[in-house]
């Protein structure tokens, strides 16, 4: 049996208890696609090939709703042919699927046009260095394990006050994945992750005023995972906080973005710093390097080695080496969010961000909750944003949202059906303050963010 | 169909009807209600034209067999990428965990029968050559830029798939589909002065890609996005409270979409959690409104011919004037339910588990000419387009963002408004709907609905409709 075929064979087992077996595997088979793509003209080339485990239950209301067991495995390979590109990808790793799969890529190369700007990475930029950033901790945990601890998140949140009337279930997962790339420079990166979660969703009241909310949590380690009890609880809190919910008058208000929904605004900055929409010139932010896009006292840093990190990767999609770096100091933006294509379509350098940004943390303020509360005095927080009216063109924000109305400092009543809208330039320019509570399960990690003023739009009186 | 889908997707892999029994057999050994294996193999293609030229281009292949054993309410499942007999009778074992019990469950003998075809059997993945897509967005391209000298950038997108599916379960189903589905995209940026705006319009369906090469179609496709685009240089900013709202016909149906069509599917219902549940029978909208799923409309985006569990698509009266009366339904919640499922079981791909989801929803035609409608408005907003749409089916509460929109002031069309996000509550909006016009119109097809992390495409459509309150969030 060859190694391609044994790996066509393996099964879940293997990866968790042989991860160096499957990343031979994954290099040999990245290894023959670069070779043939060479052998049949290509440039240059570079292959993705990755390969994972999916272990899923969930439950509801006590009884199992879904067991899940996945294998999945993946390849994608783009070659480069006198500045013309082509890409494929197949599920199917079998050698002569691969061959084919290439071949497509080259078919597809002779039908593009020529890209001064197309092409790998420089090969002086690629990792040399490859280290352990401590995301692989492997634990074959049985589907009764999840079953069990799916229970017992549920029972949690159902137990916690008498007001939850209904469940949409608690799930946990354990996931875990091994990706190889490579590329024509002879550049050959592998990483290994691990993925432990659990949600769960209640509802709360009756009839018309039924109210939805969750909360869920994602580590790299099992034992890391929220004790059952506090997610369940935690959900309890969050859907029974939203019972007897009204709309506000329309107005211009202050508004509170707790920090999963801060997290929303920071990305929005991120796209609109990115190389592609600057080379497209869609974005709100064009030439804004060196200027301010947030208050003196905030800074924006990424730290995409960062161990143990729900984002950490030793280097970017295109193979180049990932490092800390501030995208934003003291308010001002430093650079942009490029990989190599679009670095050169802008004639820069890329950041090593392709594929993203990697942790990126918001750095100043440290507010506590009641103290941003008190600085608002009267205003919105806003706890949930619905629907895609943000445009990264013109920089435009209108959402729908929901959360609570605040007065004296002091959160009064529940809030939904209301829209908030503004202009991103000026609501991140002007932030009014930040708190301490970072969400840090996320590779944006923002804490909460209040905005000076924004137009909430609620009852005509 | 079946025959000829089965020769080209499982005899390769030397799977034929005895293997199909063996692993149905395998699953329904241990107390399982229901079981049944679905084999796919999509093939995508695409091609990009930005900066003049056709840059990108890509071929995907995706293939496997997704097993599930369903036990009362409760569903295992598995998958594998590979067709392998190995391969799909390992799921199997995996899918079927979901029961602990002994029994003896009796697999039906398994037919293939015959079913509307609501599509042809063209494989646009397949059709004419590479060059030929090319040069068609190369001239989409000329034709763009030669409409408006403000034209900075023009993003034009073509893709194909053709998707072979056979599914074969316990209850006797044996079927198989052959889907293409072909979109074309046409963006533009336009500049004037220090402003930038986009424009976007796209269509497509289960045709071939000689019908979106068809100069009228797309020439349509370009003048509308640079249109839109040109009409965003000069919008002010939008009003923000309760107002009365206009919708246009065809693509703003995306209303229906989020605040009725998700609350109505099976499993929210079944589950109690919809703002609709226990409402059957309850007046949910004015009499003028009677809002339908129908997967059976001639090459639609959204159409099917069966389901993802073999079951032929059919027209669901959802709301029959302003009466709840239906929901869509797949197997399992149907069984649960008690009534007989509706053909709205879809899944995203082998690899996700089938539930109810939409086909293409809409609402019938009513009286009122479109300009009697606007006419009877004196302050409110008219809102043309839109970029799509959310809801919480639990309390009601969707929101969808203009892309094109207007103001009304005594009757009147006023100047363009800047995209404003407008925000309702599902179980009443419908109540509030004041003329429905005889202006029925589906969407060009570009719907993507997205529900549990699955993605499936659909389509819209209404007639232009009047909504006497409805919160519009602007800023001004």
């Amino acid at each position: 049996m060859s190694a391609v075929e044994a790996l066509a064979r393996s099964g879940i087992a293997e990866l968790l208890d042989n991860p160096d077996r499957e990343t031979d595997l994954l290099t040999g088979i990245a290894g023959r696609a670069l070779e043939r793509a060479k052998k049949r003209g290509a440039d240059e080339a570079e292959i993705s090939v990755s390969s994972g485990l999916n272990r899923e239950a969930g439950v509801r209301l006590g009884e199992v709703e879904v067991l899940e067991e996945a294998r999945d495995r993946g390849v994608r390979i783009t070659v480069y042919c006198g500045g013309c590109s082509g890409s494929a990808s197949t599920g199917d790793l079998r050698p002569d699927v691969i061959d084919e799969t290439v071949d497509r890529a080259l078919a597809i190369a002779r039908h593009t046009q020529r890209d001064p700007a197309a092409g790998l990475a420089e090969a002086e930029l690629m990792a040399a260095v490859v280290p352990d950033l401590e995301l692989w901790h492997p634990l074959d945990v049985g589907m009764d394990d999840l079953v069990s601890r799916a229970r017992a998140i549920e029972r949690a949140g159902r137990d916690a006050d008498l007001k939850i009337t209904n469940s949409e279930g608690a799930s946990v997962s354990a996931e875990a994945s091994i990706t190889v790339y490579a590329n024509s420079h002879g550049f050959v990166g592998s990483h290994r992750g691990t993925r432990y979660s659990q949600s769960c969703i209640l509802i709360a009241g009756e009839k018309s005023g039924m109210q939805r909310d969750y909360d869920w949590d994602s580590r790299r380690r099992y034992d890391q995972l929220a004790d059952p009890a506090v997610t369940g609880a935690e959900a309890a809190r969050r859907t029974v906080r939203r019972l007897g919910a009204r709309r506000v008058p329309t107005g211009k208000f202050p508004v509170l973005f707790v920090p999963e929904v801060a997290r929303g605004l920071v990305s929005h900055l991120v796209g609109a710093v990115s190389g592609g929409q600057l080379y497209r010139r869609a974005s709100y932010l064009l030439d804004s390097v060196g200027t301010r896009v947030l208050p003196e006292w905030a800074s924006l840093i990424e730290s995409p080695r960062q161990p143990g990190g729900p984002a950490s990767s030793a280097f970017d999609g295109d193979g180049v080496a990932t490092r800390e770096s501030a995208l934003v100091a003291d308010g001002q933006l430093l650079r942009y969010v490029l990989g190599s294509y679009s670095a050169r379509r802008l004639g820069l350098t890329t950041t090593a961000n392709a594929g993203g940004v990697r942790n990126l943390r918001f750095k100043g303020g440290g507010h506590d909750h009641q103290a941003l509360l008190g600085l608002m005095n009267q205003g919105l927080v806003v706890t949930e944003v619905m629907g895609q009216g943000v445009n990264l063109v013109t920089g435009d924000y209108s959402r729908g949202a929901a959360g609570f109305w605040v007065e004296n400092g002091q959160i009064v009543w529940p809030v939904e059906e209301i829209t908030i809208a503004g202009q991103l330039r000026d609501m991140l320019q002007n932030l009014g303050a930040a708190g301490t509570d970072h969400d840090d399960r996320r590779s944006i990690q923002v804490p909460s963010l209040l905005v000076g003023e924004m137009t909430v739009a609620g009852q005509s009186d | 169909m079946y025959q000829q889908v089965s020769d080209q997707l499982l005899a390769p892999a030397g799977l034929g009807r005895s293997e199909i029994d063996l692993a149905l057999n395998r699953l329904l050994t241990r107390g399982i209600d229901f079981g049944e294996l679905y084999f796919q193999r999509r093939v995508r293609e695409g091609w990009m034209l930005e900066d003049g030229s056709v840059k990108n281009g890509s071929w995907d292949v995706d293939q496997g067999v997704g097993v599930r054993a369903v036990a009362g309410a409760g569903t295992g499942f598995a998958y594998a990428d590979s067709l392998a007999l190995p391969a799909l009778l390992d799921a199997a074992d995996s899918a079927r965990a979901i029961s602990r019990q002994a029994g003896d469950g009796k697999v039906l003998t398994v037919h293939a029968h015959p079913y509307p075809l609501r599509y042809s059997e063209v494989d646009p993945t397949a059709e004419g050559e590479s060059a030929t897509r090319v040069d068609l967005l190369r001239t989409i391209d000329a034709y763009v830029r030669s409409l408006d000298a403000r034209v900075n950038q023009v993003t034009v997108s073509l893709s194909a798939s053709h998707d072979q599916v056979v599914i074969a379960a316990t209850d006797g189903t044996l079927a198989a589909d052959q889907r293409p589905l072909v979109r074309l995209d046409i963006r533009v940026l336009m500049e004037e002065g220090e402003r930038r705006e986009q424009g976007f319009s796209g269509g497509g369906g289960r045709f071939g890609l000689a019908e979106l090469a068809d100069s009228d179609t797309w020439q349509n496709h370009a003048r509308e996005a640079v249109r839109q685009a040109a009409i965003n240089l000069g919008a002010e900013p939008a009003p923000a409270g309760f107002m009365t709202v206009v919708l246009g016909a065809g693509w703003p149906g995306v209303l229906l979409h989020e605040a009725v069509g998700h609350g109505l599917e099976g499993d929210f219902n079944r589950k109690g959690i919809s703002a609709f549940s226990g409402r059957v029978g309850e007046q949910v909208a004015t009499e003028e409104c009677t809002v339908v799923d129908d997967g059976t409309l001639d090459r639609r985006r959204g159409s099917l011919s069966i389901d993802d569990e073999g079951t032929p698509s059919g027209c669901t009266t959802l709301i029959e004037n302003g009466r709840l009366v239906g929901f869509m339904q797949d197997k399992l919640n149907a069984r649960l339910m008690g009534v007989e499922p509706t053909g709205n079981g879809r899944r995203e791909s082998f690899a996700h588990l089938p539930m109810p989801r939409m086909t293409n929803t809409y609402m019938l035609p009513g009286q009122h000419d479109p300009g009697e409608i606007i006419a009877s408005v004196d302050d409110g907003v008219y809102a043309v387009n839109f970029n799509g749409g959310q809801v919480d089916i639990t309390s009601g509460k969707f929101v969808f963002a203009a892309s094109e929109a207007y103001r009304i002031k005594n009757g009147k069309l006023g100047p363009a408004i800047k995209g404003a996000t407008l925000i309702g509550n599902g179980p009443d909006v419908l109540t509030r709907v004041g003329m429905v016009g005889n202006d029925l119109e589906l969407d060009t097809g570009v719907g993507v609905c997205g529900k549990e992390g699955q993605s499936v495409p659909v389509g819209v459509g209404q007639p232009t409709l009047r909504i006497d309150g409805l919160t519009v969030g602007g800023t001004s």
